[in-house]
């Protein structure tokens, strides 16, 4: 059961592939999803190096019995959460469009 | 009278009676599902991917139910009742995961995929040699996980019931083996995943209820939880604190960064939870689901954090005591039954039953995805398209499928059986570090880099397997580590056999770069270059759902 594609199919792949449209698209889903890595990657090693070798800093209390450390902690599922929603928001906005329009060109040259 | 007659019921272990009737009843209830969604399971997309006709929301709530197992669920609460702050330090890398599979992995592997991990992989290559590497290391990942939950499954049970002895433990095994092999033959993907949806609702439903309760205590005031907790815990501040668990010198200390690694990175190359994403109709839909599965493990990790301090906080010095010896598996139990009114009341006898019934549900609906994932992949990967090249039907591929979870789960139990007597518990953090060693940078590379070929990516998997499980082999888990207070083994092997020299007991900090370089050395010595034409073809599959399934 392996897929093996049609020339219908592997011409429209490559017409796809050269469009403005398609360059595009890569383009807004990598310049948003390359950063956004980097930046939720570091701000978690930057959590987990704290936990290790700062505990002064960590262990600063804040208000009553709740510290530095349980505030990280949960900071990182607020990011966690809103990273979440703002890929969602970016992608229905920014990238669907695009995709349906392609995905949308491609069934109908196929069925040509 | 009726109620004396309860009080005593409950203080002769009442409580057991109703967990076993609750067990019977979460049986009854999946066995019940299974033989429902058989009935609308017949091509090969029914049974490897429940017919692409799960929403968004289905599968956000079966990912949850994949992926929070009784050792999150009842060893996380453990871990932070008795380390405190070191137990919490879990969770987070187990949910911040997820960001890697929403942003780079789930939708590319919708549209690029059908019905295993090696689908994507083998896209662009030579499909023999990469479909074997993927399959291997699936069937290694897979195992790893099954068996660290099928020996606590055994544990668990009898410590849940209050009985002592190995016939039940053995007997608990094999049933949870019988159960596992009986959802994914019959019910496969549709089985299993509502299996996984059952559980995923119990269990928010019972953390959300004793975290409710646990609150309830300190008038909903966090700070004064966390202040009983660490002046019962006999830590004072420290147990808000890190470093209870993981301070104590440096080489703990790179073992708990290379942990966080691993954790991080192992999520998005776990097997069983890949092929969950193949189970909605669209790329938009498992970008749907991964968000329901993220504020569903989100919650959930939250209120381990309540469990966990709540436990510390509320149970008398006994009970904690308890909690210590079952290295804090008991936890979360004995908390529901404080809360429920203590032991021997009625309330903490009913709800004590409940957090046991859906620890065993949680154990159930883990264990299936994961025989699911190995048995689709020995089926569809190694005898469709390495054994028979591609020339098969898809009735016969279901047929193997099914032969292979019998096989898979008879190994699992025989496996687990003698592996009691061991300390197993290293395996869960071992096949996330397999899988962020062996399957992320192969995920990775033959997604977002042209030249990545056939070489490249045998090159990764092996590399990163043999590395991840290689330096675990001669790590203190294995052997050499004794406790220095009772003088008795740590490891695997009894005390005598010392044959470790790599320090940490997490090897993801050399092994994944290890995967990644062996990736890229592969890639550019090989010979045989990669075909630009079918990474334009992947490109444009993958990000616009284009010739998808």
């Amino acid at each position: 059961m392996i897929e093996r594609t049609s020339a219908a199919q592997d011409a429209a792949y490559e017409r796809i592939h050269a469009t403005e449209e398609f360059r595009t698209l890569k383009k807004k889903y990598l310049s948003f999803v390359v950063p956004v890595t980097i930046g939720f990657m570091a701000w978690y090693l930057l959590y987990v190096v704290c936990s290790n070798w700062a505990p002064g800093f960590m262990e600063t209390q804040v208000v009553g019995n709740i510290n530095v450390a349980l505030i990280f902690g949960l900071l990182q599922f607020v990011t966690t959460f809103a990273i979440a929603v703002w890929y969602s928001r970016f992608s229905v906005k920014n990238l669907d469009p695009i995709a349906d329009e392609l995905r949308a060109e491609f069934d109908e040259e196929i069925t040509r | 009278m009726s109620t004396n007659v309860i009080l005593a019921a409950s203080e002769e272990g009442g409580h057991q009676t109703l967990t076993t009737v609750l067990f019977v009843g979460v049986v009854l209830l999946t066995v019940a599902i299974t033989f429902w969604a058989s009935r609308n399971t017949k091509t090969a997309a029914d049974y490897y991917a429940g017919g692409r006709s799960f929403s968004g929301f289905q599968n956000g709530l079966a990912i949850g139910g994949d992926y929070m197992s009784a050792a999150s669920f009842l060893g996380i609460s453990g871990a932070i009742a008795l380390s405190g702050y070191d137990g919490f330090l879990y969770s987070i890398g187990f949910l911040v995961a997820w960001l890697v599979a929403l942003l780079l992995i789930a939708e590319l592997l919708r549209n690029s995929g059908r019905f295993t991990m090696a689908d994507q992989l083998a896209y662009r290559m030579r499909q023999r040699p990469v479909r074997t590497a993927a399959s291997v290391s699936t069937v290694v990942v897979s195992i790893f996980y099954l068996l660290a939950q099928m020996v606590g499954a055994g544990a668990l049970v009898s410590l849940l019931l209050g009985v002592e002895g190995d016939t039940l433990k053995n007997l608990t095994i094999v049933g949870v083996g019988v159960l596992m092999i009986f959802y994914v033959v019959v019910g496969g993907m549709k089985g299993t995943t509502w299996v996984q949806i059952v559980k995923a609702v119990l269990l928010m439903v019972g953390t959300l209820l004793i975290s409710v309760l646990v609150l309830a205590k300190f008038n909903f005031n966090l700070s004064e939880l966390l202040g009983t907790a660490a002046s019962n815990s006999g830590h004072g501040q420290a147990f808000l604190e890190p470093g209870l668990k993981y301070g104590a010198d440096f080489t703990s200390k790179l073992d708990f960064l290379s942990l966080g690694i691993a954790l991080v990175l192992g999520t998005a190359g776990l097997p069983h939870i890949l092929i969950r994403f193949y189970t909605v109709p669209t790329a938009r839909q498992a970008r749907v689901s991964v968000n329901w599965a993220i504020g569903l493990i989100g919650s959930f990790y939250l209120m381990t954090l309540i469990l966990g301090f709540g436990a510390a906080a509320l149970l008398s010095d006994d009970q904690y005591a308890k909690v210590a010896e079952s290295g804090g598996n008991l936890a979360s139990p004995l908390l529901a039954e404080a809360v429920g009114g203590g032991e021997g009341s009625t309330g903490g006898a009913i709800l004590l039953a409940l957090i046991a019934a859906v620890a065993f549900a949680t154990i159930l609906a883990v264990v299936a995805g994961l025989t699911l994932a190995s048995a689709s992949s020995v089926a569809h990967d190694l005898y469709a398209n390495v054994i028979k090249k591609g020339e098969v039907s898809g009735r016969e591929e279901v047929k193997v499928a099914r032969i292979a979870a019998f096989v898979i789960g008879g190994v699992a139990i025989a496996l687990a059986i003698p592996g009691q007597s061991l300390n197993v518990a290293f395996l869960v953090a071992l096949a996330f570090a397999v899988a962020a060693s062996a399957n992320l940078p192969a995920l990775i590379y033959n997604l977002f880099w042209k030249d990545f070929n056939t070489r490249g990516a045998t090159w990764s998997i092996y590399g990163g397997l043999i590395s991840a499980v290689g330096l675990v082999f001669f790590s203190p888990v294995v052997s050499g580590k004794v406790d220095p207070a009772t003088g008795e083994s740590l490891s695997l092997f009894g005390t005598g056999v010392d044959f470790s020299w790599f320090p940490l007991e997490n090897p993801g900090i050399v092994s994944i770069p290890i995967g990644f370089l062996l990736g890229w050395l592969g890639t550019i010595t090989a010979k045989e270059k990669a075909d630009p034409r079918k990474y334009r073809e992947l490109e444009v599959r993958s990000m616009t759902g284009a010739g998808a399934e």
